[in-house]
């Protein structure tokens, strides 16, 4: 596929960011920050994401998405970057909705992506158990019992937690943690017995929460995918999950370096403006070549998922990694460059270094997309 | 069968017949690239050969239009040729600044009788060209440049000094930026001539480089003479000339920023080895090349990315201006690494054993990418002010 937007896909693109400049923007992220939303975002908003076919769009068709590919999703998770936009969509639409299309049995499809697709329902993915990404340590264990099975353990950064209905609990029922045999996924209501939701509070003022699992009891039907092997639906999931996320770091870096090339053009030291002198000319400017690069390999990666590329975990955690690194330089660079504004709450540039770290971490940092990069590498 | 696949039949027969056994393996350094000109360089008499083969069909310069020589391919064309070449390994037949550097400036602003008397012979190699643009006391400040043309009717007379002129000593003829008029800013009064060598007028002075060749001449010019015929464009408007050429002239030196057939990763693993994870055992130094290589697939993503925009007819976007910076940048790393994780075989300089020293002589060679063509400097200052809209200090 040529690495270049269709009509069809820069229609999206321009109304998606009409729509989210307009309705779900940083005042309304801080709105809601400061009257502590337990859900962190607009049911209000995101209904009407879903009425627009966002929930489902890269849902197909037959389920009653969309069918646009990543590569739409990927251009509404950009200009959810720009605004920071909280909603559910990285949650359940790029992730839970992903992940039920690799591991998910026909009636679990059947029962739950049109649903999703509809937005009246939101699903959320518990993986993490420790301070990093480290999907095959994963040790939430899964016994069998009759026709059930027991689940005991604890998860960390569970996104949308308190908004979810349903979890992807991922659990060992086989070997030990470091093994990738012997993992499943599960589905578990929200309201299940000996479940605990624990809202959780992150530097980005998004909702996320901890899952504690106290014997809980799911029926065998809610199970995803043959016994213990769900490593690789888990693993294509995630790198599709890491590529969705590199698109909305492109958005965030994208927007902080437009905002500070302003900010360079208009403030006034020494008698001249800021941006006249080349000291921080050429930081910007290389910057600039930076974001060049980004948008190249999240484009380069969108293309890979729908095009079924088989260098998919490579180019993944190329993307990643190279988002990782250009969305901390320039958040670090937009508040350098602010000066003392830019350190202050009232400015919005901090809530975007702050969505960044989080993004950054989910489901894999820098360090651990450039190791595995080098992996696929062959060194 | 459509006529483009009948095209790539017909050219692979062609090639197969005709390419020599030695031109399908790999040029061994700068020396063993075939420049053409009068007294041409060889290192083997097929590089003559396969470059007079290639001529008789326009194919050493496939894209140019036939009625100046060349092979009047389309571009998908041109691409098929490329990749049939890539197949059997076959080296391009002619390399040189005729074909990069004036060529494009000659389509664009020459005249017809300059297209019909310069072309042909460039596409034939008959005629090498080099570059007089820098001079002692102009370098990034080109606009600023001296030499002084005087107008003595039907021709010229120049006299003034260039300097890095890059192979003048085994040139035949010289586009060289002249000054023909100072009374305006520098950026006016400069104009873009085209003269002969081979005079009384002329003479070059190699300069020795670090990495012990001698590819540039400080060029000197005493009443040299340069026939009105072959003043391109107008009088005094040389520096537009000037800056259509650079940018052929960077888009050729960002290309030493794609990635080279074997990773710098597996040339490491070679060297140094293993840990049994299968990682490469000095980690610091695999951070290192997995940034270098994670930039490298990225810049790659670039440059296919710019070329499917103007292929759709949006333009060349605001990202072809960080070509010549990052792909010398990144060029000047991969050499760096080379030198890392080759060790002591990477600082051989001469024996056979060190391959003549091909390693330290490209990693020495590689510091000159970010400074020909416009420095890197030069580069962000321009990305700054066009493309950032930064004011000037
Ligand atoms: C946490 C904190 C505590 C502070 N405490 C105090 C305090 O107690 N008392 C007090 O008086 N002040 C205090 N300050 C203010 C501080 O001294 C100023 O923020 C600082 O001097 C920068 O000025 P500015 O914010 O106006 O940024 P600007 O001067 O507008 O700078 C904006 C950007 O332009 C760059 N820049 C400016 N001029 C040039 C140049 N010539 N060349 C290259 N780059 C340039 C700057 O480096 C910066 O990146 C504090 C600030 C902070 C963040
Ligand atoms: C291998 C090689 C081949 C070459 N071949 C040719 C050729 O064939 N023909 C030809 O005409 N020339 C050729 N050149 C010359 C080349 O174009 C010049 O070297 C180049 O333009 C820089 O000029 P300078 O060497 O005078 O450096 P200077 O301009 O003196 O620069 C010195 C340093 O100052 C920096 N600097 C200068 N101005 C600024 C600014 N405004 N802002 C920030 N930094 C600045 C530069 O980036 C550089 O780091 C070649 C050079 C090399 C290395």
């Amino acid at each position: 596929m040529a690495l270049v937007l269709n009509e069809e896909q820069l229609m999206l693109k321009e109304s998606a960011a009409g729509f989210l400049a307009e309705n779900a923007t940083v005042t309304h992220l801080r709105a809601l920050r400061d009257s502590n939303s337990e859900r962190g975002f607009s049911d209000g908003v995101w209904n009407e994401m879903a009425q627009m076919g966002w929930a489902g769009i890269a849902i197909p068709e037959a389920f009653g998405g969309l069918g646009y590919g990543y590569t739409g999703l990927g251009l509404l998770l950009e200009q959810a970057g720009r605004n920071l936009s909280a909603s559910p969509l990285q949650s359940t639409v790029l992730v839970a909705a992903t992940l039920i299309g690799e591991l998910g049995n026909p009636q679990q499809k059947e029962g739950l992506l049109p649903a999703i697709a509809a937005g009246q329902k939101l699903i959320s993915l518990a993986l993490q158990e420790a301070s990093h990404h480290a999907p095959q340590h994963c040790a939430l264990s899964a016994t069998l019992d009759g026709d059930s099975y027991i689940l005991n353990g604890t998860k960390l950064m569970v996104l949308d937690a308190v908004a979810a209905q349903t979890f992807i609990v991922i659990a060992r029922i086989s070997g030990t943690p470091g093994e990738e045999q012997g993992i499943s996924a599960f589905l578990v209501d929200a309201g299940t017995a000996g479940l605990t939701v624990e809202r959780r509070s992150l530097v980005d003022s998004r909702s996320a929460g901890a899952l504690v699992c106290e014997n809980v009891r799911v029926p065998a039907a809610n199970l995803m995918g043959a016994s213990g092997s769900a490593w690789a639906g888990l693993n294509r999931a995630l790198d599709i999950a890491n590529i969705g996320l590199a698109s909305e770091l492109l958005g965030v870096s994208i927007e902080v370096f437009e905002r500070t090339i302003a900010y360079l053009q208009e403030r006034k030291q020494f008698g001249r403006v800021i941006g006249s002198f080349q000291g921080l000319q050429h930081r910007a400017a290389e910057l600039f070549a930076e974001l060049e690069l980004a948008r190249s390999i999240v484009l380069k990666a969108l293309h890979a998922i729908d095009d079924d590329d088989p260098a998919l975990p490579l180019i993944a955690s190329a993307a990643k990694a190279k988002l990782c690194e250009v969305a901390q330089r320039a958040t670090n660079e937009a508040i350098q460059m602010h000066g003392g504004i830019g350190m202050t709450d009232e400015y919005e540039i901090g809530f975007f270094i702050k969505r960044a770290r989080v993004i950054q971490h989910t489901f894999g940092d820098y360090n651990y997309h450039l190791d595995r990069f080098a992996r696929f590498s062959g060194f | 069968m459509s006529e483009l696949e009948q095209f790539r039949q017909e050219t692979r027969v062609w090639l197969q017949e005709n390419c020599p056994e030695v031109m399908r393996q790999q040029a061994k350094g700068f020396e063993d690239i075939f420049n053409g000109g009068r007294n041409p360089e060889i290192t083997h008499p097929d590089q003559k050969l396969w470059c007079d083969r290639m001529a008789a069909r326009g194919w050493t310069v496939p894209q140019w239009p036939k009625e100046y020589g060349g092979g009047g391919l389309n571009e998908e064309e041109v691409r098929v040729l490329a990749q049939e070449m890539a197949a059997i390994g076959a080296r391009p037949a002619l390399t040189s600044f005729g074909i990069s550097m004036l060529g494009p400036a000659l389509l664009h602003f020459g005249s017809e009788e300059q297209k019909l008397e310069h072309l042909p012979k460039i596409v034939r190699g008959e005629i090498r060209w080099c570059q007089g643009y820098s001079e002692p006391n102009s370098g990034s400040d080109l606009a600023s440049l001296a030499t002084k043309a005087e107008d003595k009717g039907d021709h010229y007379v120049i006299n003034g000094q260039k300097i890095w002129t890059s192979y003048a000593d085994k040139s035949d003829w010289i586009f060289c930026l002249v000054r023909t008029d100072s009374s305006g800013t520098k950026h006016e009064g400069i104009s873009f001539v085209l003269f002969d060598m081979a005079q009384e007028g002329v003479t070059t002075r190699p300069i020795k480089l670090i990495s012990g060749s001698s590819p540039f001449c400080e060029t000197f010019f005493d009443n040299a003479i340069a026939d009105k015929r072959n003043l391109v464009g107008e009088e005094g408007n040389g520096w537009t000339i000037a800056k259509y050429l650079l940018t052929h002239e960077r888009e050729m030196i960002s290309s030493f920023g794609t990635a080279p057939k074997q990773s710098v990763g597996q040339i490491a693993l070679d060297n140094i080895g293993a840990d049994p994870s299968g990682r490469l055992s000095n980690t610091v130094l695999r951070h290192t090349i997995a940034q270098y290589q994670l930039d490298s697939m990225a810049f790659g993503a670039t440059m296919a990315r710019v070329g499917d925009e103007s292929k759709a007819g949006k333009g060349l976007g605001a990202a072809s201006s960080i070509f010549k910076y990052y792909g010398t940048e990144l060029n000047k790393r991969r050499n760096e690494l080379n030198l890392a994780v080759c060790g002591e075989s990477g600082l051989g300089w001469e024996g056979e054993a060190y391959h003549e020293g091909a390693i330290s002589r490209a990693w020495l060679r590689s510091k000159g990418n970010s400074i020909e063509g416009g420095t890197s400097e030069v580069q962000l200052n321009i990305i700054a002010k066009r493309v950032l809209g930064l004011p000037d200090a």
